[in-house]
This record gives C-alpha cells, sequence and structure tokens, in this order.
C-alpha cells in the first residue's frame, strides 16, 4: 500500500481535487436550479407549478449514469449529427457539472419546496397584510425560516452529490473513480487502491459532515 | 351616516372556494370610525368576508372599495392598500424569525414609509402603548398567547393604518389573556379607529360595536346596533345562534 501511496499519491490527490472542482461547479448550478424550480412549484402560477413538477420528475425518473452518457454523447450527437449545426463538442468537466446540476438540482428543488411549504402560511399572510410585495415577504419572512428546516437535507443532498461525481468517471473525467482504475491497470493491487480511495472519500465527506454540523448550529441560534 | 366617509364599501360581493359558495351576495358599508363586530356560526363566511376586505383572499365577483378603491379589480396596487388596512390573525402570525422590535419595523422599513430609527422609536411608542415595551428583544417564541397577540397589534399600528381588521383575535387564547387583548382593542375603538372585528366575544361585541352584523350561510341575515341585534333579534337564524352562545 505505502508502494502505491509512494508513486501514485500524487496523482490520486491530484484526481481527489478534480473530484472536488466537479462536485463544487455542480453544486454552484445545482444551487442556482434548485431555487429556481423550487421557488416555480410553490408561486400561485399553474404553468409555473406544472414545468417544475415536469422538470423534477423527469430528472428523478432517469439514472445519473443514463444521464450523463446522454449529455455527453447524445447532445453533442443530436446538435452536429442529426440537426448538423456543427462544432458543437463538450468537455467530461462540462457534461459532468451540467449532469450534476441537473441531478442534484432537481433533489434540490424538491427540498426548497418542502422547506418554503413547512412554513406556516399565515407567516406569508402577515407580510403581505402589511403591504408587502409577494416576493419582498418571501424574502424576509419566509425563506428564512424555510432554510433553516432546509439545512439538514441540502447537507445530505451536498454528500450524495459529492458522491455521485464517481458516476461520471464513464464519461472520462478523471476523478477519483477513474484514476483508480488507472492506477490499477498499472499495479493489479485492488484492495490497496480501492482502499486509499474509499478513505479519501471518507475524509472529503467527514470534513464537509463536521463544517455542516458547526453551520447547522450557528443557523438555529442566528438569523 | 351619509354625511361621513364611506372607508369600506361592499356591493354584491360573492366568494366560492371552487364549487362550494362561501359568500352569496354581501353589501354593506363601512364609515370612519365605526367599530363593526360580526358575529355569526362557524362556517357562515364571517372570517372569508374579513380576509376579502384586504384581499387575503381572491374575490370571486362583486366590488369590495376600500378608501377609493376597488380591489376586486385585479389591477389595483393591492399592496398600497393593504399599507392602511392593518390585520391582525387568530394565531397572531408573528414573524418567528425575528424579535419583536424587527417584527414592529419590517414593513414601515421595508416599505420605505421611515428611516430605521424613527420605525424604532415609533415601535417602542407602540409596545409601550400594549405595555410590551420590557419585551422589544424577545423573540416570539418566548411570549405568551396574549403577548403575541398584542405584539401583533401594534405590528398592525406600525404602518399607522386607517382601518384594522381582527379575524378571531381571541379564539386561540387561554381564557385568562383574552381580557388583556380586548383591552388594547377597547382602546383603539375608543381613539377612533375604524375597525371590523370577527370575533365570538359577545361581551366585547355589546360594549365596543357600533354595529353588529350576523352572518350565516353567505349571508348577512341581521344588523343593527348590539341593543337591537342581542336585544331583540329579529331572524330565527340570529335568535337560535343567540340562545346558544350567550
Amino acid at each position: 500500500m505505502l508502494r502505491i501511496i509512494d508513486v501514485y499519491g500524487e496523482l490520486l490527490l491530484k484526481a481527489m481535487g478534480q473530484t472536488l472542482l466537479l462536485a463544487l461547479c455542480g453544486l454552484f448550478f445545482a444551487c442556482i436550479l434548485g431555487l429556481i424550480f423550487g421557488l416555480m412549484s410553490v408561486v400561485k402560477n399553474r404553468p409555473c407549478n406544472i414545468i417544475a413538477r415536469i422538470f423534477v420528475d423527469a430528472i428523478r425518473g432517469v439514472p445519473m449514469i443514463v444521464l450523463a452518457y446522454f449529455i455527453y454523447f447524445g447532445v453533442p450527437y443530436l446538435l452536429n449529427t442529426i440537426m448538423k449545426i456543427g462544432g458543437v463538442t463538450l468537455t467530461a468537466l462540462q457534461a459532468g457539472t451540467a449532469c450534476l446540476a441537473l441531478n442534484c438540482g432537481a433533489y434540490m428543488a424538491e427540498i426548497i419546496r418542502a422547506g418554503i411549504e413547512s412554513v406556516d402560511k399565515g407567516q406569508m399572510e402577515a407580510a403581505r397584510s402589511l403591504g408587502m410585495p409577494y416576493w419582498r415577504s418571501m424574502y424576509r419572512v419566509v425563506l428564512p425560516q424555510a432554510i433553516r428546516t432546509m439545512i439538514p437535507s441540502i447537507i445530505n443532498q451536498f454528500i450524495i452529490t459529492l458522491k455521485d461525481t464517481s458516476i461520471l468517471s464513464v464519461i472520462g473525467f478523471p476523478e477519483l473513480v477513474n484514476t483508480a482504475k488507472n492506477v490499477l491497470a498499472n499495479t493489479f493491487m485492488s484492495f490497496q487502491t480501492w482502499a486509499i480511495v474509499a478513505v479519501m472519500y471518507l475524509v472529503i465527506i467527514q470534513t464537509l459532515s463536521v463544517l455542516a454540523k458547526h453551520l447547522e448550529r450557528r443557523l438555529k441560534h442566528g438569523l | 351616516m351619509d354625511s361621513k366617509n364611506v372607508k369600506i364599501h361592499v356591493s354584491h360581493l360573492k366568494k366560492n372556494f371552487g364549487k362550494l359558495e362561501v359568500l352569496r351576495d354581501i353589501s354593506n358599508d363601512i364609515t370612519e370610525g365605526e367599530v363593526v363586530v360580526v358575529i355569526g356560526p362557524s362556517g357562515s363566511g364571517k372570517s372569508t368576508f374579513l380576509r376579502c376586505l384586504n384581499r387575503l383572499e381572491d374575490i370571486t365577483s362583486g366590488e369590495v372599495v376600500v378608501d377609493g378603491v376597488n380591489i376586486a379589480d385585479k389591477k389595483a396596487d393591492i399592496n398600497k392598500v393593504r399599507e392602511n388596512v392593518g390585520m391582525v390573525f387568530q394565531h397572531f402570525n408573528l414573524f418567528n424569525n425575528m424579535n419583536v422590535l424587527r417584527n414592529l419595523t419590517l414593513a414601515p422599513v421595508d416599505l420605505g414609509k421611515m428611516s430605521k430609527a424613527d420605525a424604532q422609536k415609533q415601535a417602542m411608542k407602540l409596545l409601550e402603548r400594549v405595555g410590551l415595551a420590557d419585551k422589544a428583544q424577545a423573540f416570539p417564541s418566548q411570549l405568551s398567547g396574549g403577548q403575541k397577540q398584542r405584539v401583533a397589534i401594534a405590528r398592525a399600528l406600525a404602518m399607522n393604518p386607517d382601518i384594522m381588521l381582527f379575524d378571531e383575535p381571541t379564539s386561540a387564547l387561554d381564557p385568562e389573556m383574552v381580557g388583556e387583548v380586548l383591552e388594547v382593542m377597547k382602546e383603539l375603538a375608543r381613539e377612533g379607529m375604524t375597525m371590523v372585528v370577527v370575533t365570538h366575544e359577545m361581551g366585547f361585541a355589546r360594549e365596543v360595536a357600533d354595529r353588529v352584523i350576523f352572518m350565516d350561510g353567505g349571508y348577512i341575515l341581521e344588523e343593527g346596533t348590539p341593543e337591537e341585534v342581542f336585544g331583540n333579534p329579529q331572524n330565527p337564524r340570529t335568535k337560535d345562534f343567540l340562545n346558544k352562545v350567550l
């Protein structure tokens, strides 16, 4: 095991960096998508509700590995070969980010919807009765209370998304699992390699969990 | 009554929830400084009627004119109208994520009605008026029901409204806390605030109301001074209701 760390340690650390980069890119856009579709599902507007519903159901109904293949291979094929637009290429990072953002975004939308719905509707009514516009009331009164109940689920979703980056090894993104496969191809030491990879994931996720707990505690008192 | 200003003019108001007709045909004028108490059995539509007066419920048809603006019209600037119409809810609905002082200053500051300093000064005056100046820094979860409701009244007053709507303000309170809330409301009535109060507190209605409205089945069945309605009810449904609650 020491030999692997000695020879491939740097490579694996770099791969861990790539995993984190991919996860961060994915989560960033997932938060935006989640917020947009989450809010679209709570506003009093049928078309918005329906669009949000379709988005969430479609993404949740497709395995992420299929989504990854679809975005990385399917979309450029559609544009280049079928629609003859040509010259469209996606890097593995772009496709991976899109894939994570869509997948995690759908779940985030559900978390945000549930969080907002968990706030008593009297809170919105009270704010509106004072003459505050809908979005002002949402921003000042409802969302701050919703976020508190959403935090544990959001952290959970972040962790799932971080682990889901491993699925994107199938489109050749040089993250941990993909890199580990290359190491394995050279060394044939599967126990040691996968043990190291497992520990690396564990360390990242534990760090994230501790940070999250800390944040959760602080939000409980503050806000 | 004609010489007085009509603050709220309601004509042929109808409200449906799906197929259920909650308000069938309501017409009424509420004049400046008048205290109107709405009574009636559960499900009679009295809360819905009140909530139509600031369009917390969408209006199915008819007219509700508040300060000259027909709020049944979808194009009406409802936020502007609501600034002038305070509302107090059965379940208080204080903003749980803010302390008492912030509850009172949020809307006036956010809507640019006054500076933060002025809003805080006014908030402290209002809290003093409802006897809760010492709770300015407390959070809603630290208050009793009666205290919450008094803060809620102060919060509504912080926008300096001309009209106050009360939706069963004492129904969620422990009996010993009802008095303190009614006291604040009586004070407001004495000062000449235009008030519409939905309540089951018949004592309050008798003592404070200028006019009592009895509603049932989505209609106003009877209205008049407290003496008329309580002393000599005309409609059999009113008689029946009063027999049960008095």
